[in-house]
């Protein structure tokens, strides 16, 4: 039952990690219609720059770590959303498919070539030292990811719901054409949700990358978690990618531990199948239904 | 006798719009029935319902009989019902001609048979009628997206009839058409009712249109029939005149 | 272009291949024909192009996503490499792996088909990781990450096809034929069928076409082209492991066709092309490929979404106006 618990509660620290990244992602889809392929290497690719701040230019960690979710916002949001997401959505959606494929690639690569194609370790903000309550043991450092990305997560809804930008960008997400019309500014609003999209997926990355070790073939995991929790939990709600998060974060722990390690990455999956044969529109989620 | 089309009690509601709420009538065989009302009446939410594009929360749709509540468009349409929409849907990158074709292909002999028989389907002959008949045969080898909105229109609902169907539902088949082709339109259509006996369901805004072409209207405002019988006494309906003023 | 044209152009280009690894000399014509390597990478840009046209079909026909092409080629390889050094002969190996994948198409799209455009690209995606799983961890059946080695070239009417170029006039053979195939059905009314469901599903529905259903036998159909391309490609390098179908090949898969141009007949054939000869032009550059290639492929997109064949198209048809 300790067992249990233990791992319940890392299970519920990578969960909240992996929520950051699916919350992300269906922003976007809600908002912009963009399905980003390359959403696994913009958690991967955050850890590398403060890495590259660290090492190369010696600041200091925590700043790096600052600096690391400003770059990206401005890579992984401004520069995604004008250079590559804005000239091509007119196109259509297979290319802009087939770019954020190509994206992910980019990310990869570059990174395998510019920095290392070794695991890299990474610091982390608090110390592994275990905390025992009542017979079950944490670790400091689980505990502080998981309060992180709760607070995170806290905040972001807090700031949809309860900010008049955040109704606005909610506004934008269920309808842009309405939204434009009841005079949101649905260009700002897109471009916010591209820039909340990037710093999530930063805090992600700088959450994952001292578990996990960074390295930049991470993505492909990570965007799958990110997709699979996205659908899981409801494709058209924040709260459906939150719940979807924790609960692959849960199950994952305990099949490492319950199942063969081998078959660890197949749980998600498998859990995506069972989904879209019994509950296509997700655990949370509502039927949608399109105009004629 | 029983009515070719019946529709019972139907209800749609979007979240918390109630697009349609409890809407019954009877189609009877080679009617042209016209169904107006104002914007945002619940007309073609009425249709995506009857045709199975949406999915009703509650009521039957009969046709000749058989129940065909949410069945899908596909098998719809093979039974027999065809459809426009409100909004032009023709293929613009197939020629006028293939679009024809590709209208009535899949209600002639086996999808086996379509695939090793001949590229036109066996539907050539009835495309070049059709086309005919709307006077597109001098456009059949342009593409479709080619056409002036009018003949694109008339294309449209021209598709409709290359099935053989029995029942065509058209949505604001008038729509955007301009004085000359809407008269050619009137005419076209009133002349397949009278030659092959189809049953016409459309829905117009247009009431110089519906007033000639129907035989009797039902008038919907906010998801329910507030008024029903032939043109001329409906026209006269206060109720018809406060829906349409009210606004 | 009209069908009897097609069909000489393709006859004419059919020749020209088989003649590639042939010296011409003996017949009075300078040409010293293909080296050993040049006649392997011919056959490889066949086996990537079968399987490329199964992706075309998919996304190019049918407007769907597949990311699990690599996967079905997987799938034909390890059937083939396992069942032939079992003793079973070529021919039942390649038809049991086009079957296999057709039947594993319909399973994956049937449920994801259900619900909404996107949901194939994340099953088959899915599906990939599984798969690739599978064959990494069962290690009694697949060798694992050491792989089958040795897998023998098939006798072909008891003529062993051993020798490069006989293999390579083999798969020659065997891609015009599923070429022809898929011509047919692409200019048959399946292919009208498959047009209006790629532009507008919602009408097509509402004239008859079984959307779902022509939607599934493209994404069967097109998964067991990748199946019978990694039934060819076993036997082709004669030795077999994971690797080759990760994702990562899936997603090259994808772009190499949209690359070529999705939905011109044509197109995968050159995607394949590029992507089978690009890494050994640059292969001084080995690590910086696919770099490159990712970001040609945006730029691709954003300026010509149609790929190659539909640029050079586009310059024809320019041409022949003026
Ligand atoms: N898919 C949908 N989702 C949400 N609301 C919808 C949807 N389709 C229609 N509605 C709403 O249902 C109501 C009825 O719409 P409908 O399109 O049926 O009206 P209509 O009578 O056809 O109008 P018009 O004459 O303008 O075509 C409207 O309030 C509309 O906003
Ligand atoms: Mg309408």
């Amino acid at each position: 039952m300790t067992d249990f618990l233990q791992l319940l509660i890392s299970g519920l620290a990578t969960g909240a990690i992996y929520a950051l990244a699916a919350i992300g992602f269906t922003l976007l889809w809600q908002t912009s219609q963009t399905i980003n392929f390359a959403q696994g290497e913009f958690v991967m690719v955050p850890a590398f720059l403060a890495l590259i701040a660290m090492r190369w230019f010696g600041v200091p960690f925590v700043a790096s770590l600052v600096l690391a979710i400003l770059a990206s916002m401005l890579l992984l949001g401004v520069a995604f959303r004008y250079i590559i997401v804005g000239p091509l959505i007119r196109r259509g959606v297979l290319p802009l498919v087939i770019s954020t494929i190509a994206l992910s690639i980019l990310l990869k690569e570059s990174v395998k070539d510019f920095y290392s194609a070794e695991a890299q370790t990474f610091p982390t903000l608090l110390p592994d030292t275990l905390i025992t309550v009542a017979g079950v043991s944490v670790s400091l450092a689980q505990l502080g990811v998981l309060a992180v990305a709760l607070v995170t997560i806290v905040l972001l809804q807090w700031f949809l719901a309860g900010t008049r930008t955040g109704r606005q960008m909610q506004a934008t997400a269920q309808n842009p054409t309405v939204a434009r019309i009841l005079g949101v500014p649905v260009e700002r609003m897109i471009l916010y949700t591209f820039l909340i999209n990037a710093a999530l997926a930063a805090m992600a990355s700088l959450l994952v990358s001292p578990i996990y070790l960074a390295k930049f073939s991470n993505g492909e995991t990570l965007g799958l978690i990110a997709f699979v929790a996205a659908i899981v939990g409801g494709f058209n709600q924040v709260r459906g990618a939150i719940a979807g998060g924790l609960l692959i974060g849960v199950l994952d722990n305990l099949a490492a531990a319950y199942v063969s390690t081998a078959y660890r990455q197949a749980i998600p999956l498998i859990l995506l199948v069972l989904v879209i044969l019994f509950r296509p529109q997700g655990l949370l989620g509502r039927k949608e239904e399109r105009a004629v | 006798m029983t009515a070719l089309l019946e529709v019972r009690d139907i209800e749609k509601s979007f979240g918390g719009v109630r697009a349609v709420c409890g809407v019954s009538f009877d189609v009877r065989e080679g009617e042209i029935l016209g169904v107006i009302g104002p914007n945002g009446s619940g007309k073609s939410t009425l249709f995506n319902c009857i045709l199975g594009q949406l999915v009703p929360d509650r009521g039957t749709v009969r046709v000749n009989g058989r129940n065909v509540t949410a069945l899908r468009p596909s098998r719809l349409n093979r039974l027999g019902v065809s459809r426009t929409f409100q909004l032009l849907q023709v293929f613009p990158e197939l020629t006028a001609r293939e679009n024809l074709i590709l209208a009535g292909q899949e209600h002639r002999g086996s999808r086996l048979a379509r695939l090793f028989g001949a590229r036109d389907a066996g539907m050539g002959a009835e495309a070049d009628r059709m086309l005919d008949f709307f006077r597109l045969r001098r456009l059949e080898d342009e593409k479709a997206g080619s056409l002036s909105y009018g003949q694109q229109k008339l294309l449209d609902a021209a598709m409709a009839f290359m099935s053989g169907s029995r029942l065509v539902l058209l949505d604001e088949p008038a729509g955007g058409v301009n004085l000359t082709m809407l008269a050619d339109l009137r005419e076209r259509l009133e002349a397949i009712n009278r030659e092959t006996g189809v049953t016409f369901v459309v829905i117009e805004h247009n009431m110089e249109f519906v007033m000639a072409l129907c035989s009797r209207l039902i008038v919907l405002a906010e998801g329910r029939i507030i008024a029903e019988g032939p043109p001329a006494e409906v026209r006269r309906d206060p109720a018809v005149i406060e829906a349409y003023l009210g606004h | 272009m009209s069908t009897s044209t097609s069909l000489l152009i393709g006859l004419l280009l059919l020749v020209l291949l088989a003649l590639a690894p042939v010296d011409l000399n003996d017949f009075g014509v300078p040409y010293p024909g293909l080296r050993r390597y040049g006649t392997y990478i011919l056959t490889l840009w066949l086996v990537t192009a079968i399987a490329a046209m199964g992706v075309n079909l998919i996304v190019g026909y049918a407007g769907q996503e597949t990311l699990a092409q690599a996967a079905f080629v997987g799938i034909g390889a390890y059937l083939t490499a396992i069942v032939t050094k079992a003793g079973v002969p070529f021919g039942v190996a390649f038809a049991a792996s086009g079957l296999l994948t057709f039947v594993i198409g319909i399973a994956l799209g049937f449920p994801a088909l259900r619900v909404q455009k996107h949901y194939l690209a994340f099953v088959t995606l899915a599906f990939t990781v599984l798969c690739w799983l599978v064959f990494r961890n069962e290690q009694w059946i697949t060798g694992g990450v050491m792989g089958i080695r040795d897998i023998e070239r098939p006798t072909f009417l008891g003529w062993p096809l051993r020798n490069h170029i006989r293999f390579y006039w083999f798969v020659l053979a065997i891609t015009a034929i599923m070429t022809f195939v898929l011509w047919w059905i692409v200019r048959s009314p399946w292919g009208r069928a498959f047009t209006a469901l790629r532009e507008n599903p919602l009408r097509a529905e509402s004239l008859g076409i079984d959307v779902r259903l022509y939607t599934l036998l493209t994404f069967a159909l097109g998964s067991a082209y990748g199946g019978m391309a990694g039934s060819l490609y076993a036997p082709l390098v004669e030795f077999i492991d994971p690797s080759p179908f990760a994702l990562g090949p899936s997603l090259l898969f994808m772009l190499m066709v949209v690359i070529g141009g999705s939905g011109t007949f044509l197109g995968p054939f050159v995607g394949a092309g590029i992507a089978v000869l690009l890494p050994e032009w640059l292969r001084a550059w080995e690590t910086w490929y696919l770099l490159i290639y990712a970001v040609l492929v945006m730029v691709m997109m954003a300026f010509f979404p149609g790929g190659i064949v539909g640029l050079l198209s586009r310059l024809v048809a320019r041409k022949a106006r003026s």
